[in-house]
Parts: structure tokens; C-alpha cells; sequence
């Protein structure tokens, strides 16, 4: 099962620079544990009390998972899983 | 329709039928045309609401100066607003913002302080909040957290769906200051809490997201995650799709935050389609195209549009 997680610059530190990476999991929170084991620190960047970070936003195929489940949030093979930081964005 | 001056012309928008896009008779998309405001926005309702609760409460009289983090369209309104009442305006904006914006602002008599582009709106709302800091008796209304702008909605936005479609079903619209979000959800919580509040985020290019760390960042004050149900990312490829798509098949000519919020309130529509039931989703148009035609969203192939908006504040 392959799943692609897309990660902001800010933890691409984590990933050796890369954009784009490889994950597995039932569940984001399983995604979570899974890219930890290949990129060691990233889950302390992403969760504060088993909970995802303020200013941490995760979308599974564009949905915010904060709506769709949480980190219960099921996923399947060819899932897109995007990470972004919480900003203020653009015109307003 | 008849008003005494512009200002009282603020809201009680159209609410249009979308018969081609609409997927079938019983799962229909309704627009809701904020374009059709005094300034061609829906903030218009937000910053009418922020100066009338600033002068009743005595922070804001004649001669005082506003001060705003505002890339376009909340500058604008205020501006016209301040103008007409009397004020000083001053806008804090990303520098990167549209040429058309900047004239817009001018014109209204606004005066603009350049943020650097790289974190965007985060950027412009920390020097806004500095710049507060410095001049002590300048009034910054605060969009990303003043109540009223979200009780704009929930007076205005909200009742005025509900009037007009009391079959609604879903509300769809765009998440910035969550303002319109928080008030029509509220409001529909109150008076009709079947209905699926769902916000359309539009996803930008890396660099709005290109913060030092992760507590650099940035959730409006405004913002509780209770009055909505489902939120989505949007990138500039399906705003400018939905957008252009509008444009051809029901003639609305509408600004590229409204195509990202059609293609949430599209993707609903083909849920309820394939859950074989009715809905009636209403969804904001927050303002016209006109200010967004020197971005290349309305011209050349899609694949030319999205490259040329990834680098942009594009909604």
C-alpha cells in the first residue's frame, strides 16, 4: 500500500529535502507512526498530545481530517495525504 | 430598490439558479452574487459591520485613522466606507498582490504599506499588528478577529439564504477570515442545523507556506472549527477550471476564490448524487473577475493559468 504524502518545506529537513514521500497506513495516525520509522523527529513536528498541532493542517485527498476522523481518518492505497503549516494566506 | 446613500445598498444579494451546472433537477447549485455590492465584494458586509461597531462603541470618530492588514478586497471596503465617512486608511499588503488591487485602494483614497511576499498574509499582519503597535491611536479594525465581521454574516448572509431557499440544504464558502464562515454556520446551527456548512480553502505555492518554524503560524481568531463540517483544499489548477466553467455555462463572471469554492460545492453535489439524494447547495460568488484579469486566470490554456498563478496570492 503506498501512500503520498506531500510535505511543507519547513519539515522537508526530515525527508532529505525531498517534496514528496512514500508512507503506509490504515489510518493517518498509522501514516504518522510509519513516517516516523523512515524520518525520525517528524511526528514531534506534527502532534502535541496525540493531537496534530495547532498550526499543522492535514488533508487526505483534499479533506481536512480535522472533519473527516481525525487522525482515525481511514486511508486507502492512492491517497494523497498533504501536509501544510497554518497561514493566513492570501487577498482578503 | 431605492437607498439614501451607497452604504445602506450593502447586502441583500441575488441568489441565482445554476440550471446547467447543476447536476440534476433534484441536486441543484445556487450563487449567491456578492459581486453585486457597493464595491463588487462580499467584504463589504464585513467592513460596514467592523467601522459601524467601532463608532458606536467611541473608538472611531471623524479624522481617525484605520489601519488593516488587507491585500484587496477588505481594503477596498473599507477605504469606500472610510471615505465616505471621513477616515484615513491604511493598508498593510503583501507586496506580490495585483496591480489591480493596488489601484482599486489608491483610488479610494487608501494609502498602502508593502509587506514583503515571502509568508504572504502571515507577513502582512505582523507588521500591521507592529505598525499598531507604533501608532497607538490609529484604529486597526482586525478582520482575522473582530466578531463583526462574522456577525455580518450571521445577521445578513445567513438570513438572507434561508429567506431565499428554506429547501437549503448545503452552504458553501471560502475559508480566509473565516468571517463568512463563522456567521452563516452560526446562524444555521440556530435556524436550520441540518444544513452542511462546508469551507473551501484555496492552497497556495510553497512559498506562502515558507514560515521559519511551525509556530510562526497563523488561525484567524476568529475561526472555530464547531460551526463548520467539512473543509477543503483547493488548488489554483481546479479554481481556475471552476471558474472558467462558470463563466461558459451560466455567464457569472467571478473572481478565483469563487472557483475554488463552486469546486467544493460541485464536489458535494456529486456526493449527494451518488447517495441518491436531493440537495440544495448554496454557494458564494465573493466578488467579480475584473480585479483578477491580469493574473492570465481567464485567458490561455489551464495549464498556462495554474503556472501562473502558483507563485500568487491567487484568492
Amino acid at each position: 500500500m503506498a501512500i503520498e504524502v506531500r510535505v511543507p518545506t519547513i519539515l522537508r529537513t526530515y525527508t532529505d529535502g525531498e517534496k514528496k514521500v512514500s508512507a503506509t497506513g490504515d489510518s493517518v495516525s498509522a501514516l504518522i507512526e510509519d513516517l516516523e520509522a523512515n524520518h525520525a523527529g517528524i511526528k514531534d513536528r506534527l502532534l502535541e498530545d496525540g493531537q496534530p498541532r495547532r498550526f499543522v493542517n492535514i488533508y487526505v485527498n483534499d479533506e481536512d481530517i480535522r472533519f473527516s476522523g481525525g487522525l482515525e481518518t481511514p486511508l486507502s492505497d492512492g491517497d494523497i495525504v498533504v501536509i501544510l503549516p497554518a497561514v493566513a494566506g492570501g487577498a482578503r | 430598490m431605492r437607498f439614501d446613500t451607497l452604504i445602506d445598498s450593502v447586502g441583500n444579494t441575488p441568489l441565482v439558479g445554476l440550471p446547467r451546472l447543476s447536476p440534476t433537477p433534484d441536486v441543484r447549485v445556487w450563487a449567491k452574487l456578492e459581486d453585486r455590492n457597493p464595491t463588487g465584494s462580499i467584504k463589504d458586509r464585513a467592513a460596514l459591520a467592523m467601522i459601524e461597531r467601532a463608532e458606536a462603541e467611541g473608538v472611531l470618530r471623524p479624522g481617525c485613522t484605520i489601519l488593516e492588514p488587507t491585500s484587496g478586497n477588505t481594503g477596498i471596503s473599507l477605504a469606500m466606507v472610510a471615505k465616505l465617512r471621513g477616515y484615513r486608511m491604511v493598508c498593510v499588503m503583501p507586496e506580490n498582490t495585483s496591480e489591480e488591487r493596488r489601484q482599486l485602494l489608491r483610488m479610494w483614497g487608501a494609502e498602502i504599506v508593502s509587506s514583503p511576499a515571502a509568508g504572504g498574509s502571515n507577513e502582512a499582519v505582523r507588521v500591521a499588528k507592529q505598525v499598531a503597535l507604533e501608532h497607538p491611536d490609529w484604529v486597526m479594525l482586525y478582520q482575522y478577529g473582530n466578531t463583526a465581521n462574522a456577525d455580518a454574516h450571521y445577521r445578513g448572509t445567513g438570513p438572507e439564504i434561508l429567506a431565499d431557499l428554506p429547501e437549503v440544504t448545503h452552504f458553501v464558502g471560502g475559508l480566509g477570515t473565516t468571517g463568512t464562515l463563522m456567521g452563516v454556520g452560526r446562524f444555521f446551527r440556530e435556524a436550520k442545523p441540518d444544513v452542511r456548512i462546508v469551507a473551501a480553502e484555496p492552497r497556495y505555492g510553497e512559498l506562502v507556506y515558507g514560515l521559519r518554524n511551525l509556530d510562526e503560524g497563523f488561525v484567524p481568531e476568529l475561526y472555530d472549527p464547531q460551526y463548520i463540517d467539512a473543509r477543503f483544499s483547493v488548488g489554483p489548477r481546479d479554481a481556475v477550471r471552476r471558474v472558467r466553467e462558470l463563466l461558459e455555462s451560466e455567464g457569472i463572471f467571478a473572481g478565483i476564490s469563487t472557483g475554488a469554492i463552486l469546486h467544493a460545492a460541485l464536489a458535494q453535489a456529486a456526493k449527494a448524487v451518488k447517495a441518491g439524494e436531493s440537495a440544495d447547495i448554496a454557494f458564494v460568488v465573493a466578488d467579480g473577475g475584473w480585479k483578477y484579469l491580469s493574473t492570465g486566470a481567464y485567458e490561455g490554456t489551464v495549464d498556462e493559468a495554474e503556472e501562473r498563478l502558483e507563485g500568487q496570492l491567487w484568492a
